[in-house]
């Protein structure tokens, strides 16, 4: 296993190494490959490519720009568009009390999601990397929370967090809790509310997190580890100053997803939260779109704010890439 | 191994502690238990309450299944509605893994390893698909099956999720692809192997474990999707189970315990095709290159 690490690598860390050894190669190698890249093989690549940009343009692509259209109309829902209103549908989305709430929400869930499960995933990612006794184990019971669907575990917690749910009959059995009227309103609390739901989003997501972690940790070179255990590192040192480093780009990658994932927020919340309650305290951009649509049967209105949800996390998305992935593209041709 | 051992006696001289390196300790394995338990007890309650009765679940939570209830578990399986579901979320996931593996992986071959002007334009306009959450698109989307006739048909299903999939999928496959050395290329060049040979012969065998994880991803995605079959097979015969659950508790809202039997068949088969593949998942990603 060990010999073979190098050459895969995987999706990080060696990767650029590798990549770096075999750029230095290629000029040696010359001739056929020169040739190759000459012509290019438009046929093949359309091929390959085409059925994958066909299903994307027709289901993803299409859909997001009729929803720009649609944006402008007042639309409910029916066969007619209705009325062209302009921005009209923008000012007032933006202007509406209940999407602010929504953006605040949203960027309390991506700032904690990274900050509350970035640690943990690298904490027992590398923990879970070393030789330890049951260690498939482990990694399979960490990963169980995100292969449950959103309406499972969604049902489950409610169940275990309501007023009058399984964990607070535990903390009234247990002796924590003086008397039933101690109960602790989890769900239905609107200053624990978003605590709550991080909790739960914490359990269902960290193991994702995890994967990727180890996914990355696998790419990194034993030999490197071994050397610096025998120049005398402790097992921190070498982790924090080898192993940590070289995932840097599967943490970067995780990050970007999890923040994309944490903006786009729906399943989860709306199943946890009965739709935001309390208050609205964890409505989030997503279930604002939603809720217009169905509910209210505002499409165009919802549409509307389904597009600045779009814009929202397009922003944020080239910001991190341009700015915190950018150098993990760059590897490629520099890595010395 | 002289030199080795040596250098960690020179270690340890310096006062560097080696043992803790491979030993994992206590406190390490109290950390591994507290977060594996953390992860699946929740999930066992669930599994274990749906053998005692709605009755001593609100009496007692936590206590003994005293008499041991079987009858969730037998009405939830003898339920025809249930095998229904479990069909319809069965071929769904299984088309939406192949046809995201498939199509992922031929996208991902020639954005990785081929040269020509527009593949990163086209890259960024796969990557720019993970930012497309479906609710932006859903009505839309709704709109466009209903032109091609797909609603209430697993295809409706099938299709946008393998679109929605592609971007990750794409992303995860792009630096494997492209990990592998040119050696490998050069070498089978050499021996009169195209570049769609190479494709078949060695790329499809060395990425492999990308293509596992990629897989399984498509699949829990798949099997757990709501809002997407919300809109585009209630009321059809080919509800899924996350559909089935809502509407099952929404039924039998009085009756807890038949809830948790229900969620536990719906959770399982998702929970033994990925135990079943996690070590290939993690551990298999240093495959073999010099086969």
């Amino acid at each position: 296993m060990t010999e073979n690490r190098e050459a895969s690598g995987g999706e990080t860390g060696l990767v650029g190494g590798a990549q770096a050894l075999s750029a230095r190669s290629v000029p040696a190698g010359a001739g056929p490959t020169t040739k190759a890249r000459k012509h290019r093989p438009w046929g093949e690549i359309a091929i390959f490519t085409g059925p994958a940009l066909v299903i994307f343009f027709t289901f993803v692509i299409l859909p997001v720009v009729l929803a720009c259209y649609v944006s402008f109309f007042n639309w409910d829902g029916g066969g007619d568009l209705g009325k062209f209103v302009g921005f009209d549908n923008y000012t007032n989305v933006i202007q509406d009390s209940v999407f602010q709430q929504g953006i605040r929400n949203n960027a309390f869930i991506v700032v904690f999601s990274l900050g509350i499960q970035g640690p943990i995933a690298i904490g027992i990612a590398l923990l879970m990397n070393r030789k330890l006794r049951f260690r498939g184990a482990f990694r399979t019971m960490m990963f169980v929370p995100y292969v449950l669907s959103e309406v499972v575990a969604g049902a489950m917690w409610r169940l275990i967090l309501d007023q009058r749910g399984i964990l607070n009959s535990l903390l009234i059995q247990t002796g924590v809790f003086d008397s039933p009227r101690d109960a602790i309103g989890w769900l239905s609390d609107s200053k624990l509310v978003m605590w709550t739901m991080m909790f739960v989003l914490t359990w269902k997501y960290v193991g994702f997190a995890v994967i990727l972690m180890l996914a990355g940790l696998q790419g990194v070179n034993e030999d490197l580890l071994e050397a610096a255990r025998v120049d005398g590192a402790t097992w921190w040192q070498v982790q924090s100053s080898i192993s940590i480093p070289l995932i840097g780009p599967t943490i970067r990658v995780w990050a970007f997803l999890s923040m994309i994932g944490a903006i786009q927020l729906f399943d989860m919340a709306t199943l946890l939260t009965n739709g935001g309650a309390p208050f609205d305290r964890t409505f989030t951009m997503a279930m604002f779109v939603i809720d217009r649509a169905v509910t209210y049967r505002q499409y165009g209105y919802a549409t509307a704010a389904a597009v600045i949800l779009f814009a929202i996390s397009m922003t944020v998305a080239l910001l991190f890439m341009r700015f915190v992935m950018r150098r993990d593209n760059e590897t490629e041709g520099s890595a010395a | 191994m002289s030199t080795y051992n040596q250098r960690a006696a020179e270690a340890r001289a310096a006062g560097k502690k080696r043992k803790s390196l491979s030993d994992v300790g206590v406190a390490g394995y109290f950390v591994a238990i507290l977060a594996a338990g953390f992860a699946v007890v929740p999930v066992l309650y669930i599994i274990y309450s749906a053998f005692r009765s709605s009755g001593q679940l609100s009496s007692a939570p936590l206590g003994l299944p005293d008499p041991l209830v079987l009858t969730n578990y037998e009405t939830v399986l003898t339920t025809p509605e249930f095998w229904k579901m479990l069909f319809a979320s069965t071929l769904v996931a299984v088309a939406t893994t192949i046809g995201v593996v498939l199509l992922g992986v031929m996208a991902a071959y020639p954005l990785a390893r081929y040269e020509f002007p527009g593949r990163e334009g086209i890259y960024t306009f796969f990557t720019a698909g993970l930012l497309f959450p479906i609710t932006v698109a859903a009505l839309p989307l709704y709109l466009i099956l209903l032109k091609l006739g797909l609603p209430g048909t697993p295809w409706g299903l099938v299709l946008p999720q393998i679109a929605f999939q592609l971007p990750v999928t794409i992303v995860i496959l792009r630096p494997f692809v492209k990990a592998i050395p040119r050696e490998l290329e050069e070498a089978a060049a050499i021996n009169g192997a195209g570049r769609v040979a190479f494709f078949f012969r060695i790329l499809l065998r060395l990425t492999t474990p990308a293509l596992v994880t990629v897989g399984v991803l498509a699949f829990v995605g798949s099997w757990n999707a709501y809002l997407l079959p919300l809109l585009v097979v209630s009321g059809s015969d080919w509800v899924t189970l996350p559909l089935g659950v809502a509407r099952f508790q929404s039924d039998h809202s009085q009756d807890t315990a038949l809830i948790l039997a229900f969620l536990s068949l719906a959770m399982l088969p998702a929970i033994a095709f990925f135990t079943a593949l996690q070590g290939r998942i993690v551990s298999g990603l240093s495959g073999a290159v010099k086969g």
